[in-house]
């Protein structure tokens, strides 16, 4: 089964390869584990903090159902973006310089080689006619259906935010290396702080503020963040 | 330009002078002044108009117009950041917040009857009174330098004007001058802040001046950081800085600013530029209230009210809290404990228990940043460190950048945070 299915993704990696995208696709998936915290891609892929990936090369941006753009990406794709190869590289060179205002924190792949690689490797996943499976979920750390489902007290959420807000715009804004946290599903949030909890996720600052939250607290946060725009 | 609304005030603050503690049936909505709009005292403004939702009048009694963050000032010394890109104003928390934004100095408390005074006459009521006036400095903690001597030995240890001067006569340096800083004992505000300060005037002249030198004379054995700054001194300005700490003379220490002279351990150094940053002290008027024991004054870590009048909270620099640096995220981060206690008293909304927390973040050169930070608890007793963390030396620069962007991303998040 396995030869099976990546015979089957040889023959699709070839057949971009020496049609529309320059990269090498087996390169590029070891790229995009850089993306995977917040973007899926692959059959019966979800949206996550950012888009899911189906069908992104040479399509119109802003157009993944259910997923709630920036205004900066929301009015280039009015005026007619298309994520061709070449505004895509643009955009992941720089995405905060190409695209002033974008969601995505995400400081981008100097090398054109890397970038050339990873849009090889989504263009494999454009074609939803041989879409292939998307990968099995795995999530930085595990986590118990208990914790998982506790609802979360916005109004303590919000309280617990405001230290959260030394850093992190509650505009939905973001600056060099601070990302925007604002509108992201729950359970993105939940496992992001659990990850750097566990301290999984590199960062000291965040592994220490983590660190002094408990479930609850967590769920109240994500509660909290996800009802904001 | 803003409006103020000192006719407004003026107004209200007759007509209630027996304004009840908790809001009872629209009896006129209780009063919180907070004195100074820096780190402390805009966020503290902010939250209790923001979560209070107009149910409590916000006066922020502040004189300038434009706040210039010492935080990032540094950086201007090094020419990563200009002077207009660390200036705020308080249009938004007057237009949008509702808050009182009077541009005064306020100079005196009457504790009993409940009133603050300001220089220009006028007298405001309070319910609740937040003081974040910073940091004053203490006359003749630097022998041979007072106020009157900072335009020729500047401190540029509140930003501005000062930090302006600074950079002036640094550029004004003669090739192979020396730049001598005369560091401050503890406790004082942002304790990597002179040792950022030493890395980011090294930066400026190997640019400008590569055989300058770099002398600090250091009353204290050790420093923050020291070991990454040491790290990155001799990596990125090798030679150019030396320091002088106590077991060499550096507690020992006069200065003259008419000749221009240093002494250290009775040896005289001809310098250049003297950068003199004095011992301090809470704010003058943490003193003209009467709530300072020393230096400072006494805070509960739950609620940051003063120990010695539960209706005054102060926040900031000029607390004595326990654990936390003087700093500009832990000003901002007791502020919001002060806001909900201030609010769960005079309207009886929800109090979560204090949590508090900092990083501190430095620049050393170009794309080299580090930091420190630990979060905390309140006791009965003090702020009590629970956790935290430090840069390492010999960390890879892109992890260094990552580092130096994130202090990007903090400096725009803490200044929303404060002036919305
Ligand atoms: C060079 C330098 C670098 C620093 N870098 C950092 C950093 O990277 N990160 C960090 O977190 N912190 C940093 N800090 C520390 C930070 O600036 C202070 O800790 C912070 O500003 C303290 O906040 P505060 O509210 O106590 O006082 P301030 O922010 O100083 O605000 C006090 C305000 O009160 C006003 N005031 C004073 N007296 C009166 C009065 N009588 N009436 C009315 N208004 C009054 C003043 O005008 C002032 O605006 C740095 C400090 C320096 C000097």
């Amino acid at each position: 089964m396995k030869t099976l299915l990546s015979m089957a993704a040889t023959v699709l990696f070839g057949m971009y390869a020496s049609t529309a995208v320059a990269g090498d696709p087996e390169k590029g998936a070891k790229i995009f584990k850089k993306c995977k915290a917040c973007h899926a891609v692959g059959d019966g892929a979800k949206n996550k903090v950012g888009p899911q990936l189906n069908n992104i090369v040479g399509n119109a941006a802003g157009a993944v159902e259910g997923y709630k753009y920036s205004k900066a990406l929301a009015a280039q794709a009015d005026a007619g973006l298309i994520w061709d190869e070449t505004a895509l590289s643009e955009f992941l060179k720089r995405p905060k310089a190409y695209m002033p205002g974008t969601k995505m924190s995400f400081s981008g792949l100097k090398k054109e080689s890397d970038r050339e690689n990873v849009i090889a490797y989504l263009a494999t996943f454009s074609d939803t006619e041989t879409l292939a499976a998307a990968p099995a979920e795995e999530r930085e750390v595990t986590l118990s259906d208990a914790t998982l489902s506790i609802e979360g007290d916005v109004a303590y959420g919000e309280y617990l935010a405001s230290d959260c807000q030394t850093c992190h715009q509650v505009s939905g804004a973001s600056d060099g290396g601070v990302p925007a946290i604002v509108g992201w599903p729950r359970v993105e949030f939940v496992y992001a702080m659990h990850a750097y909890k566990q301290k999984v996720r590199p960062n000291p600052v965040m592994q220490m503020m983590a660190g002094g939250l408990g479930d609850e607290e967590i769920a109240a946060l994500a509660a909290y963040f996800e009802g904001l725009e | 330009m803003k409006l103020t609304r000192r006719a407004f005030i003026g107004t209200t603050a007759a007509a209630s002078l027996s304004a009840p503690l908790v809001n009872a049936g629209g009896h006129g909505r209780p009063k919180v002044v907070v004195i100074g709009g820096g780190a402390g005292g805009a966020t503290a403004a902010r939250y209790i108009a923001k979560d209070s939702k107009g149910e409590i009048d916000v006066t922020l009694v502040e004189p300038s117009r434009q706040y210039y963050t010492c935080f990032f000032s540094n950086l201007y010394l090094g020419g990563f950041r200009s002077m207009d890109s660390i200036g705020h104003s308080y249009g938004t928390l007057a237009a949008e917040y509702g808050i009182n934004v009077v541009h005064d100095w306020a100079v005196g408390i009457d504790r009993g009857a409940k009133t603050v005074t300001l220089a220009g006459g006028s007298t405001l009521n309070y319910d609740r009174l937040i003081l974040s006036p910073g940091i004053d400095f203490i006359d003749g903690s630097v022998p041979g330098w007072d106020v009157s001597s900072q335009n020729a030995m500047p401190h540029a240890y509140k930003a501005g004007s000062q930090t302006e001067l600074l950079k002036r006569q640094i550029e004004s340096m003669p090739q192979g001058g020396v730049y001598a800083m005369v560091a401050p004992p503890n406790p004082y505000r942002c304790p990597p802040g002179p040792y950022e300060r030493v890395s980011m005037v090294a930066h400026l002249l190997k640019e400008i001046n590569p055989t300058a030198k770099i002398l600090i004379a250091d009353p204290k054995p050790k420093f923050s950081k020291q070991g990454l700054f040491e790290e990155g001194w001799q990596k990125h300005y090798g030679g150019m800085i030396e320091r002088i700490g106590p077991d060499f003379g550096g507690d020992n220490v006069s200065v003259d600013a008419g000749a221009m002279t240093v002494t250290i351990d009775g040896s005289v150094e001809k310098v250049d530029v003297c950068n003199v940053i004095p011992a301090m002290k809470a704010g003058r008027i943490c003193e003209i209230a009467g709530i300072t024991e020393g230096n400072w004054a006494p805070v509960s870590a739950h609620t940051m009210q003063s120990r010695i009048d539960e209706n005054i909270h102060v926040l900031g620099d000029a607390s004595a809290q326990g654990d936390m640096p003087k700093s500009g995220f832990s000003a901002n981060s007791q502020a919001k404990v002060a806001a909900m206690a201030v609010r769960g008293a005079l309207t009886g909304s929800k109090v979560f228990p204090a949590k508090f927390s900092n990083t501190c973040w430095s620049l050393v050169d170009t794309d080299d940043g580090i930091k420190v930070g630990a979060t905390y608890k309140a006791t009965d007793e003090k702020i009590a460190k629970v956790d935290g963390f430090v840069s390492k030396t010999g960390e890879d620069a892109a992890l260094r950048k990552a580092t130096y962007e994130e202090s990007i991303g903090w400096y725009a998040g803490i200044t929303s945070d404060m002036f919305g």
